[in-house]
């Protein structure tokens, strides 16, 4: 093979990334061993050399940045978010999973428990109901306050299975909302302040909470209610009170806004070759996703095509076998993101996201008034 | 990583491989189409027939039924030897239902109520009798039934139990689970059940080499009446008979001789006249000779001569010589001798020497004594039969002795009634504390055994099955051989491969595979006559010249000769043929041993043998309209075995019979089909999904991980009052299943959860095959687990009439506070939380408890002094009361148990394992955020070090994954049945991948996925899906321990081991050479003398003796020296001058040389 020496091989032209570094810099490049180029070029100076700028500028990111919803329904939502790093997009996944406050049940008053389910364990299974409560018209429960009608919600689950009767399914249904708070008295000092007005319970409230604006037209309950709680026999009864606080998902996955959130890249699937006829028909079967079409092309010959990118799993079946690596490429964009959201429901998705994305306006506040 | 890749793909293609050349195989036109019947049906009507611990179960109802009747016969009266015309007589003995009686009132009796308050589940043994009554001059006789002679524990789900043929609703009213096999006895309100112990085969005659090299015969003889062992010896080319009752070994010459063969050529020709026996028969000829010994009178007294002197022996009572009377007796005993024809006896001898020299002259004609045919399993029904007769024989004779010295009394008064001597104590109590100490003293029979009996495993519903099939080995754990130890070919089929504990008991306590059923003992006299008239020719008529001639084959019956035949195959097959029809008992075998020219036939209890199909001609004879009729219920597992297709056959009917593993590969020649080939590994063993696939001692490895795992014990878990119950909270049944876990039940008691596993390494806290969790997991509910102790207290009675109380709790006072959760019974109420140091029962006991009876009520409080117990549970974990339960003990004293529950989400440090014996802890739990995440959202609940496979090689965890991905993909459970691939019980892999793809995965269960922290993809596709997991029992909140200063022991004043006593960290010898070895000698001193056990000793200069210190005067003296004025101040460790002390006591005067003082 003929070899020149560097100084004789031709300029690459400035200002432009040559087409395989570009393609590096663009996608992550699914080979059918492992995929490879899968992380992003931070340094700004990383192609300076060539020329090519690599910073990330303000006014090239507004103009690039995109998001498009693709499917929007009550408890979840799918949407592109393009032109924006990975990094970026994996924060707004992360805060939504664990950094976004909801109301779950945290504490369990346990009155009367006669059924097969411990108690601890019908705790930990009410803590896991999601509750339709915006969590933005609540303040956070610290160690030291009391439990006001600004931080409690209150439950009332009181079942009973009938002597004689069939079993029981306690559905989350069951679960009253109690807007006066805490009906229970207090233990400690039930004897001594009887005489007056009212008996302490364990919530301090001072006024309904169905009496406040917020909560007058909604009421608030689960979200679903045929989650299942526990089941009765005859004769086994239930009777407690649930205290629901605010919290983050980081504490507990009872708080976490999302049942998940995530995205994937965008799939790009390319032809590298012209594929034909046979091929083409074996290419189409192949593929369990139907990512893949056929066109007929003159002379009743027929060429494959790529139709749907966008539902590859990257099951890797098209570049499996004999060669057909070097026919077809998988590759995903860097930064176009599909982002899914799947709410439990105290909040909307597309609310959800826009909290999330609040969330990380004050973070970057906070780090820059820290730094100033 | 790469070498992890490889093997996977390796294995793939070579199933594959294997999957494509059978597919050829299959579909090769010339080949005969062979429909292969499915007889896998057959399996769980085999057990709902024969049940996992039928063997236990047959047993005992054998000992109900039949045994318990035999031994009373055999000792039915009891006659006075003052008077012997006053006798008792028992006519019939039988097993009432289970009851008790109190005070008088007889109530029934039901396991669970046993087991709650420790109580024994027994069952009266009913007699009836007959005896005479009357004074000396009239006597009557006089019968009476249903006498109770005592109580007989009952085996759970045996003949006598209430549950017995009960269905589910009828059980479950009982407090009984329906997937509890039974087999086990309620003893004192613990659940005992006797192990299978292993034993050679009595009986028979088994050639071995001893010590020294030379060749043994050995006959382990065991009747009714004497149990004995014989052996004859080849030594130094003479061969000599060894019994216990001579005081050397006997030329065996002479031994015939003694029994009347008194001509060398008739032995001679008994042995065979091929010149090479006789040969080797020659110096014991002449060693006889050289004794001067020719006719039998002349071997008499020389055995009288060497018959062992016995203490109290008294020659008088005999009329004929003792050595005599061994040779009638205790030689061979299993040869019966009837009117002094010792003939048998001499042909069964010179069928000893034969198969000796046959021995000599081919060594391949040893017996092996591993092998699984000359071994005979012994089951609870003999055992306690062992134990009913010797208890029954003490109480008879017992009886004897007390009716004895009445009527050697000269004036009896009153009337006498023989039925009120009979005493039901000693065998009621006998049998309860053996059964509950599992020790088996019985002198009668020279048996002295320990840990016969085992408290039933509950940890997992699967550890207690597996308890029910464990067999306790023959040998000493100590012994380092390692012939016991392998793995048997004639295992095959019956005794699991798989499950054997690792370390000293390895390979010697051994499990029963799935199909295995135990025989107990048959009927003999009529298979006796049925042999002689199928064409035996008896013994008695053959002279000793026809016995090994050939063509004709010896017709052994449980070990005894019975004659010859000329036509042994016909013989055989005639004798099967009469099985299969049900003439004779489906347990016989039959065995054709060329070698040996013997036909074997057995009938004794304790064979292990199994089900097989029969096939002529390599056709099966289950038809697929059989198996159709077996689904639609028209007919049953016994129908089979009516029918003929199907038998039982035991190890040594096996060597006569050519097994296909499947249909498809029967040759013309092959006699048997098996029936699922998954049937040879156990129930532990069976719980392996693909565990062909894995390295073999992975899959021992979690047979024995399989009995810690938690979950579901049984059904009724919640209503029991075990010591520690271990529960998983949300137990899952397996995705990947196999199809034992269907037969035995695991998927109803599952115990683990099915965890999404990522192949992966991540954060460094997941080497050592430790695991890394998401926290997320363990916030729903992933691997939480209940822990429930049972903490008890008694009410105690006293000598002196005064009795414990449990007082109303303190409202006020520096205890209150302890006391909040006891209600105003005294009790701790269940539901209330407790933490350590809370006072659980609120107990006073008297303080004077021993004197003159006083009134229990009216004593006043200040005789009571407080002892409250205290709940000892881990420090700063708040527990549950779950349940109080009340009852009363056999004193009659109420007892009080606690049952405390303890929730606990897995924690750094726990314990958990797949089904493949991949053990691992959690080695650190990281938020669900910072998880990798697949493509479709899915996040990991456990990421798993790849590391661990390459050198461990469980291909079939990979396989479990990628089923376990499949199944959830494709919404049906996947099976990964062991061998199961050819049969349909197992799902391939090239199958998997398939439904892997049309999902839109990628066929090697490798996703691409992203990183949680970078979000960036990472660079390597992931092996991720879900595995099961079990839980493990070992938690670090039950070991973790440190202490600073603490609690010392009184003697040494050291820091105190272990534990439970909180003690101090040891510092070893290993640590205390690397402290020296790195020289930090203060470091050393402080651990070994600081921080332990430091003391102030006073030593004299002079005479280097301790003296001590004086506090009046304020200075050391020397009590030696009896001055203080060569005394110096050291510090030393305490233990130390213990040793010094402990040294003068013995004479032997350490003294100490001050350098610097």
């Amino acid at each position: 093979m003929h070899r020149s020496p560097a100084l004789d091989m031709p300029d690459v032209p400035k200002g432009q990334l040559p087409p395989h570094i570009e393609l590096q810099r663009t996608r992550v490049l699914c080979n059918f061993d492992a995929p490879t180029h899968t992380e992003n070029v931070q340094y700004s100076g990383a192609y300076s050399s060539m020329g090519v700028d690599n910073s990330l500028r303000m006014d090239q990111f507004c103009n690039n940045f995109r998001v498009e919803v693709i499917r929007l329904s009550e408890d979840d939502m799918e949407f592109d978010m393009i032109g924006i790093d990975p990094s970026i997009a994996n924060a707004f996944r992360r805060i939504l999973i664990a950094e976004l406050p909801t109301m779950a049940i945290e504490k369990v008053l346990i009155a009367n428990n006669t059924s097969i389910v411990q108690d601890e364990v019908l705790a930990h299974r009410l803590g896991l109901i999601p509750i339709n409560a915006d969590p933005r018209l609540f303040d956070d429960l610290s160690e030291n306050d009391t439990p006001n009608e600004k931080n409690t919600i209150v439950f009332n689950l009181h079942v009973r299975c009938e002597r004689g009767g069939p079993r029981l399914t306690v559905k989350s249904n069951e679960l009253k909302w109690l807007p006066h708070g805490s009906e229970f008295p207090l233990a400690t000092e039930n004897t001594t302040s009887s005489s007056t007005s009212k008996p302490k319970t364990y919530t301090s409230f001072s006024c309904s909470q169905d009496s406040l604006p917020e909560f007058s037209d909604k009421s608030i309950g689960p979200k679903h209610p045929d989650i299942i709680i526990a089941k009765l026999g005859p004769g086994q009864e239930i009777e407690l009170e649930a205290h629901a606080v605010k919290g983050m998902g980081k504490t507990h996955a009872k708080w976490s806004p999302v049942a998940t959130a995530w995205y994937r890249m965008l799939p790009e699937v390319v032809l590298l070759q012209e594929i034909e006829d046979e091929k083409a028909e074996e290419l189409v079967k192949k593929c369990p996703v139907n990512v893949f079409d056929i066109e007929d092309i003159a002379k009743g010959k027929k060429k494959a095509t790529v139709a749907r990118p966008r539902a590859c799993t990257l099951c890797r079946e098209c570049i499996r076998g004999d060669d057909w690596d070097k026919h077809v490429a998988i590759r995903r964009v860097k930064n176009h993101f599909i982002f899914t959201i799947e709410s439990t429901g105290a909040l909307p998705p597309e609310v959800l996201f826009n909290e999330a994305v609040k969330v990380l306006e004050d973070k970057c506040e906070r780090v820059i008034t820290e730094l100033s | 990583m790469r070498f992890k890749e490889e093997s996977v793909e390796e294995k793939l293609d070579h199933i594959k491989r294997k999957q494509e050349e059978m597919s050829i195989h299959k579909h090769f036109p010339a080949d005969p189409v062979k429909q292969a019947v499915d007889k896998f049906p057959l399996l769980p009507e085999f057990l709902k027939v024969r049940g996992l611990v039928k063997q236990h179960l047959d047993s005992f109802n054998y000992f109900v039924k039949t045994d318990i009747k035999k031994i009373v016969r055999a000792n039915d009266r009891i006659v006075s030897s003052v008077d012997p015309s006053i006798y008792l007589r028992f006519k019939d003995v039988r097993i009432g239902e289970p009851s008790i009686t109190v005070d008088g009132i007889s109530e029934k009796l039901n396991p669970h109520t046993c087991r709650l308050s420790d109580m024994t589940y027994a069952a009266p043994i009913l007699v009836n009798i007959e005896y005479i009554t009357g004074s000396h001059v009239q006597k009557t006789r006089v019968e009476k039934n249903d006498v109770v002679i005592g109580r007989m524990p009952i085996m759970l789900r045996s003949c006598c139990c209430v549950l017995y043929k009960k269905d589910e609703a009828e059980l479950a009213r009982l407090g009984e689970c329906p997937l509890d096999p039974g087999g086990y006895f309620v003893v004192k309100g613990t659940e005992k059940v006797i192990l299978i112990q292993e034993q050679l085969s009595k009986n028979r005659i088994i050639i071995d080499t001893d010590k020294k090299g030379n060749i043994n015969a050995s006959v382990t003889s065991s009747t009714e009446s004497t149990k004995s062992k014989t052996v004859i010896v080849m030594e130094k080319e003479k061969i000599w008979l060894q019994l216990n009752q001579f005081t050397s070994k006997i030329p065996i010459m002479i031994v015939m001789k003694a029994m009347g063969m008194e001509s060398d050529q008739e032995v001679v020709q008994m042995v065979g006249r091929n010149p090479r026996y006789s040969a080797l028969l020659l110096p014991s000829m002449e060693e006889c000779a050289s004794h001067g010994i020719y006719t039998q009178q002349q071997a008499l007294e020389f055995l009288e001569r060497k018959v062992k002197k016995l203490p109290f022996y008294n020659p008088s009572l005999e009329k004929e010589g003792r050595g005599m009377a061994i040779l009638r007796d205790t030689f061979i005993a299993n040869v019966p001798v009837r009117q002094n024809n010792f003939r048998p006896k001499c042909l069964y001898v010179a069928v000893m020497l034969r198969r000796m020299m046959d021995a000599i002259l081919n060594k391949d004609a040893m017996d092996d004594k591993d092998y699984v045919g000359n071994k005979r399993l012994e089951l609870s029904g003999q055992l306690i039969s062992l134990l009913f007769e010797d208890l029954f024989k003490t109480m008879i004779s017992e009886v004897k002795k007390t009716i004895d010295a009445i009527l050697a009394k000269p004036s009896r008064s009153s009337r006498f009634d023989f039925s009120q001597f009979i005493v039901r104590d000693s065998i009621t109590v006998g049998l309860e504390r053996t059964l509950s100490t599992g020790n088996w003293d019985v002198k009668r029979f020279r048996m002295h055994r320990k840990g016969m009996s085992q408290v039933v495993a509950r940890l997992s519903y699967i550890g207690s099955l597996g308890h029910m099939t464990k067999i306790s080995p023959q040998f000493e754990k100590s012994r380092k051989v390692s012939g016991p130890r392998a793995l048997q070919p004639s295992q095959w089929g019956m005794l699991c491969p798989c499950d054997t504990p690792e370390g000293e008991a390895c390979g010697l306590v051994k499990n029963l595979a799935l199909m295995t059923h135990v025989t107990t003992d048959e009927e003999e006299s009529p298979l006796i006559s049925l042999c002689y008239s199928l064409g035996v020719e008896d013994l008695e008529l053959l002279s000793g010249e026809e016995l090994h001639t050939p063509n004709s084959f010896l017709i052994i019956f449980n070990g005894l000769i019975l004659g010859k035949h000329r036509r042994p195959q016909r013989f055989a097959n005639a004798l099967r043929k009469l099985r299969r029809a049900g003439k004779i008992g489906e347990f016989v075998s039959v065995f054709v041993n060329e070698k040996q020219h013997c036909v074997y036939i057995a009938s004794d209890g304790g064979r292990v043998c199994r089900p097989v199909v029969i096939a002529d001609k390599g056709k099966s004879r289950i038809k697929e309209h059989h198996m159709k009729e077996l689904i639609d219920g028209v007919r049953t597992f016994d129908d089979f075995l009516r029918d003929g297709l199907i038998e039982y056959l035991d190890v040594n009917e096996e060597n006569n019979a050519l097994i296909a593993l499947y249909e498809a590969d029967a040759k013309p020649e092959t006699t048997h089909i098996e029936i699922e080939p998954f049937t040879i590994l156990g129930v532990c063993a069976g719980l392996i999904p693909f565990p062909h696939h894995n390295q073999s001692p992975r899959n021992t490895y979690q047979c024995a991980m399989g009995k810690q795992a938690m979950g579901n014990i049984a059904y009724n878990q919640l209503c029991r009052m075990d010591s520690l119950l271990y529960l998983l909270v949300y137990p899952q049944r397996p995705l990947l299943t196999t199809r034992t876990i269907e037969l035995v039940g695991y998927d109803k008691l599952g115990a683990g959860q099915n965890a999404t596993v990522a192949v992966m390494s991540y954060s460094g806290y997941d080497i050592e095959d430790a695991i890394v969790m998401n926290k997320s997991s363990l916030d729903r509910g992933f691997g939480r687990c209940i822990v429930m102790k049972k903490f008890s207290a008694v009410n105690q009675r006293y000598e002196n009439n005064a009795s414990d109380r449990i007082v109303r709790p303190l409202k006020v006072g520096h205890d209150a506070e302890r006391m909040q959760i006891l209600d105003d019974d005294g009790l701790a109420a269940p539901g209330e939380i407790i933490k350590p140091n809370d006072i659980y029962i609120n107990k006073e006991s008297p303080i004077i408890t021993k004197g003159p009876l006083i009134s229990p009520v009216g004593l006043p409080d200040s005789a009571y002094k407080p002892s409250r117990q205290t709940f000892k549970g881990p420090e700063g974990e708040a527990s549950v009361v779950d349940r109080v339960a009340l009852c009363s003990d056999k004193n009659s004293n109420l007892c009080i148990k606690f049952l405390i529950r303890h929730t606990r989400r897995p924690e750094v440090g726990d314990k958990f394992s797949s089904r493949h014996g991949q053990k691992g802890v959690c080695g650190t739990i990281i938020q669900q955020e910072d998880f990798p995440f697949s493509e479709r959202g899915i996040c990991p609940d456990l990421i798993m070090n790849p590391h661990g496979f390459p050198s461990r090689m469980t291909v079939g965890k990979m396989i479990e994954l990628l089923g376990g991905k499949a199944g959830v993909s494709c919404g049906r459970f996947h099976y990964g049945s062991a061998f199961g691939e050819p049969s349909g019980h197992a799902d391939k892999v090239e199958t998997i991948s398939k439904t892997l793809v049309k999902h839109g995965f990628s066929y090697s269960g490798k996703d691409f996925i992203y990183s949680g922290i970078t979000g960036c993809p990472l660079q390597a596709y992931i092996f991720m899906g879900p595995i099961y997991y079990q839980k493990l029992k070992h938690m670090v909140l039950d070991k973790m321990h440190a202490r600073g200063s603490g609690p010392r022991v009184m003697l040494t004043r050291q820091p105190t081991e272990g534990r439970a006593r909180n003690g101090g960290l040891r510092v070893g010898e290993m640590e205390r050479d690397c402290l020296i070895a790195y020289g930090a000698s203060m470091l050393i001193f402080e651990r070994l003398m600081v921080s332990s056990d430091p003391f102030e000793v006073q030593v004299c200069r002079v005479c280097g003796l301790l003296g001590y210190y004086n506090h009046k005067l304020k200075i050391g003296i020397c009590s030696t020296c009896k001055n203080g004025d060569n005394i110096s101040t050291m510090k030393l460790p305490y233990a130390c001058k213990l040793l010094f002390q402990e040294l003068q006591a013995m004479n032997v005067v350490p003294r100490l040389k001050l350098t610097e003082a």
